[in-house]
């Protein structure tokens, strides 16, 4: 085992430290040592994307990078998403929706979506399966998921033009 | 139990309110089972077979113990030694010695994956360099790795202890042989204008929950131990991992976390005992946690199998004659879903002649596990498809060839009492009519398929309470766990009831403590069950709210009505929350309590429409578009009821098309990541249409019938019917992969050059 590392980040907009192990990943890091389990973990191998965070703009699946390359980066995760004010429209959709189930896929869903709509407010149906097919759903067969988000979509441009 | 209400107007019980746990879930707040932790916890991690059969001759872990941060390493000498006959324990008889050899190998590894040896350390990853440490010495043993195998006479002997009743004390892999009879069927084939007889095989699939098993055990010193798991059903691992683990049932408390999907899988244990031998053996709190190559190596997928089926109808379209045999993959012990599967295979039809034979396979993989209608799936494969074509035969549109021979009230089942009212003709009726089948499919190698399926559900024991507060809202305790939406399902029951918001009732899943005894959330029960239980929990609380009004008002409580939150006789009346306000002045707190034990249920039809485009060269098929029709009794909640029929589509789609375990010839499963075991994205479906039938169930408070299950049944079978249709190619093996349909492709365009040549020459 090789000593711990200091990484300095930025998460859900708050400077953060934190030590680790170098063979530690970054979802390993969020949830173990920072007791932020709201990212889940599904495969560890990048293939179900319950773990999607958003690193610098992107989303990443969290399983697949290391928390010592965390440092100097912007994470966004799934705690960060609602404002003390309220939801995201995102998660309101996805409630009003039903688009969970069981709702372990829910964060790395909403994190993604959301990724989605900050680079591409106004996305096609084709365009949203595309940007979501990383993301694994065993409930749902998608349906009301493809849904919420459509609606998002169109809730928040509705509020631009307005 | 009050009567079946079809004609009563519901005000909560069908709508569609946001979910009670809602919030919790799109904030990351839930607690699924890995998220719980506690101080001084420690980590436990499986060392698990390389082989699929083999003698286990020693092992050693000195080299593990000796690592730092390594505090216990436990085998199955760590375990007591369990009875090996059918037992009572929690829901169903078990067989409690293959349940302990299953989660920790005596002295054989049965398959790929077996776990042998489990570490306890200070962190996950020195746990996992201490599995590695550990030496075991083996003894390989030749596979038998599919029925076929199994069956065979010679076949290697996976259990020497199984036995059979028909071949006496003969070592066998055939678990048990069943048989179901109904006429004289060689009759009934003489009097068929058209016979269609085929060979199936379909593949061993995962039910792919995307949470892996997990649990966090604390023993603690004055023997009382707790365990936090992820779980379909908190008092089965009570009384399973007890057992297991050799402690007194009522000794352990299990704490039901948040469940990231469980589909049948999530009914039975892994971690959990061990789990709890570790803390014993640490004195610290032991957390497990599967990774997902565990997950499909080692815990129960469902069965493959091999079915023949032959089927012959009158040129009308009568089915005359059904001859079937059948033989699913139990895993490495016994207990293939194979009954349910003859049970339903023909279940949707009036066949009068018929003879079923199914047989339960002991092969070298891991013991299966429930999975959403178990066994109806593959079943249907066969049935639906042969019925398809039948149809075609007769010139006779699929869904009229169904209707002609549909089951109603007072046909009988293929086992058991005739049905009671029943939707099947509804589901059919419902696709018929819909926009779906009356729209026009056109465009090369574009085909329509249709199919149905049949599942039993069931009701078992569920308990309940309802606790008025004094602003009239109320609490609700239940111990079904919530799998996808039960909470706010079950809550909008007992607003019904008591005449309040669905909103103003809040509902908790309580532990094995809190609660009185439930059975799992599973068998398409709980909405019907539990939703039972909180009916008449509810109904005990207003009736406690009649009492008072009519001590106050000095009448007989039976002249006290309640409607819509309001207490009245004759001219009096005073709200709910008018006398919430008193309690304590007119007798204290009220709670309604209910716990039943639902023996009949009624059971569940569905019936799916799909089109398909197939791409010729390579064999791929491209899902245009899917509607399900299922008949459910009666939604409590639409949206969620929706989201099962769309969610046991998508995996029945899965399972048609890529789903399978891919095992090479010494037994090794080679596809244990979900790259390689392919489970629909977003981008493999459209969007599923769903038409909700209701058929209330007969003698339910509600009229529900489960809605988890038989959605997954006809997909499989109604894809198939649509390549058929689009390809002219009869599919007979599941997955329908693109390599496999290829290759069946090029075969008949091999014989049509054939005989394209042929007639040249
Ligand atoms: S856990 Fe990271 S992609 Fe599955
Ligand atoms: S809601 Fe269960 S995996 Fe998506």
């Amino acid at each position: 085992m090789s000593k711990k590392v200091v990484v300095e980040t930025t998460i859900n907009g708050e400077a953060t430290e934190f030590l680790c192990e170098p063979r530690q990943s970054l979802l390993e890091v969020l949830r173990d040592e920072l007791e932020l389990t709201g990212s889940k973990e599904g495969c560890l191998t990048g293939d179900c994307g319950a773990c999607t965070v958003i690193i610098n703009g992107r989303p990443t699946c969290s399983c697949l990078v290391l928390g010592v390359e965390a440092q100097g980066k912007k994470i966004d995760t799934i705690e960060g998403l609602a404002r003390p004010e309220g939801l995201h429209v995102l998660q309101r959709k996805f409630l009003e929706h039903a688009a969970l189930q069981c709702g372990i896929c829910t964060p790395g869903f909403l994190m993604s979506a959301k990724a989605l709509l900050d680079r591409n407010p106004s996305p096609t149906e084709a365009e949203i399966r595309y940007a979501l097919a990383g993301n694994l759903c065993r409930c749902t067969g998608y349906d009301k998921i493809v849904r919420a988000v459509i609606d998002a979509a169109n809730t928040l441009s509705g509020a631009r033009a307005a | 139990m009050a009567a079946a209400t079809d004609e009563r107007n519901f005000k909560v019980i069908g709508t569609r309110p946001i979910r009670h746990d809602g919030v919790d879930k799109v904030t990351g707040r839930a607690r699924y089972g890995a998220d719980y932790a506690f101080p001084d916890m420690l980590h436990g991690k499986m060392l698990r077979s390389p082989y699929a059969h083999a003698r286990i001759k020693s092992i050693k872990v000195d080299k593990a113990l000796a690592l730092p941060g390594v505090k216990a390493v436990v085998t199955s000498a760590d375990f007591p030694e369990l009875p090996d006959k059918m037992e009572a324990a929690g829901e169903a008889p078990v067989n409690l010695a293959h349940l302990s050899e299953n989660l920790m190998a005596r002295d054989k590894v049965l398959y790929d994956g077996h776990a042998i040896a489990a570490v306890a350390a200070t962190s996950p990853h020195i746990a996992e360099e201490a599995v590695k440490l550990i030496e075991v010495e083996y003894e390989v043993l030749p596979p038998a790795m599919t029925v076929e195998d199994a069956m065979k006479p010679g076949a290697p002997i996976i259990n020497p202890k199984l036995r059979n009743k028909e071949e006496g004390d003969k070592p066998t892999n055939v678990a048990a042989h069943i048989q179901f009879k109904r006429g004289a069927v060689e009759a009934g084939f003489k009097e068929a204008d058209f016979i269609v007889e085929r060979e199936f095989r379909t593949a061993m699939v995962h039910q792919g929950y995307l949470e892996p098993h997990n649990a966090v055990a604390i023993y603690n010193a004055d023997g009382k131990s707790t365990i936090y798991t992820s779980t379909q059903g908190s008092f089965a691992v009570r009384a399973l991992a007890s057992a297991v683990a050799g402690v007194p049932e009522t000794s352990l408390k299990v704490v039901p976390a948040e469940i990231g999907g469980g589909f049948g899988g999530k009914l039975t244990i892994y971690l959990d005992p061990i789990a709890l031998v570790l803390s014993k053996k640490t004195g610290h709190p032991v957390k497990m946690v599967m990774s997902r190559a565990d997950v499909l190596r080692a815990t129960g997928p469902t069965s493959g199998s091999t079915i023949r089926c032959k089927m012959g109808c009158t040129r009308d379209g009568k089915l005359t004659a059904a001859e079937i045999w059948m033989a699913y993959e139990a895993g490495a012990y016994p207990g293939s879903p194979v009954g349910a599967g003859a049970m339903t295979i023909i279940a949707p039809y009036n066949i009068p002649n018929m003879i079923i034979d199914a047989y339960d396979v002991v092969v070298n993989r891991p013991k299966t596990a429930a999975y959403r209608a178990p066994g109806a799936t593959n079943a249907a494969m066969a049935s639906e498809t042969i019925i398809d074509e039948l149809a075609e035969k007769c010139g006779i549109d699929p869904i009229e060839f169904r209707l002609k021979n549909a089951v109603k009230e007072g046909d009988p089942q293929t086992a058991g009492p005739p049905y009671k009212r029943i939707g099947f003709i509804e589901t059919l009726e419902a696709i018929k009519n819909s926009p779906h089948y009356k729209s026009k499919l056109e465009g090369p190698n574009r085909g329509r398929g249709v199919a149905s399926g049949f599942w039993f559900n069931v009701g078992m024991n569920s308990s309940a309470v309802v606790n008025l507060n004094a602003d009239a809202t109320a609490s609700l305790v239940i111990g079904s766990v919530d799998v996808g939406g039960t909470r706010a399902a079950q809550a909008m029951v007992a607003a019904e009831v008591l005449g309040i918001k669905a909103e103003d009732v809040r509902p908790s899943v309580a532990d094995t403590d809190t609660i009185g005894y439930t059975d799992m959330t599973g068998g398409s029960r709980t909405a019907v069950t539990t939703g039972a239980a909180v009916f008449m929990a509810a109904e005990d609380a207003v009736r406690q709210l009649k009492e008072r009004a009519a001590k106050r008002w000095e009448v007989k409580p039976e002249e006290v009505a309640y409607q819509d939150g309001v207490l009245s006789c004759g001219d009096k009346r005073m709200t709910i929350k008018e006398m919430a306000a008193q309690f304590a002045r007119t007798g204290g707190p009220i709670s309604g309590r209910a716990s039943i034990n639902l023996r009949s249920v009624g059971p569940s039809f569905a019936t799916v429409c799909v089109d398909v485009e197939v791409d010729t060269d390579t064999g791929k098929v491209k899902i245009l578009r899917a509607t399900c029709a299922q008949d459910v009794g009666k939604a409590l909640h639409p949206s969620y009821v929706e989201g099962q029929m769309q969610g046991g589509t998508a995996q029945g789609i899965g399972w048609a098309l890529n789903e399978e375990y891919v095992y090479d010839d010494r037994g090794n499963l080679r596809n244990f990541g979900l790259l390689d075991y392919r489970m629909p994205t977003c981008l493999d479906l459209p969007q599923i249409e769903t038409i909700i039938v209701e058929v209330p169930a007969p003698g339910h408070p509600i009229g529900s019938r489960g809605v988890g299950e038989v959605n997954i049944v006809p997909p499989p079978a109604a894809v198939a019917n649509a390549i058929a249709r689009a390809t002219g190619v009869r599919m007979t093996e599941l997955p329908m992969s693109p390599p496999r349909l290829l290759k069946a492709l090029l075969k008949k365009r091999g014989s049509a050059d054939t005989q394209v040549a042929a007639a040249g020459r």
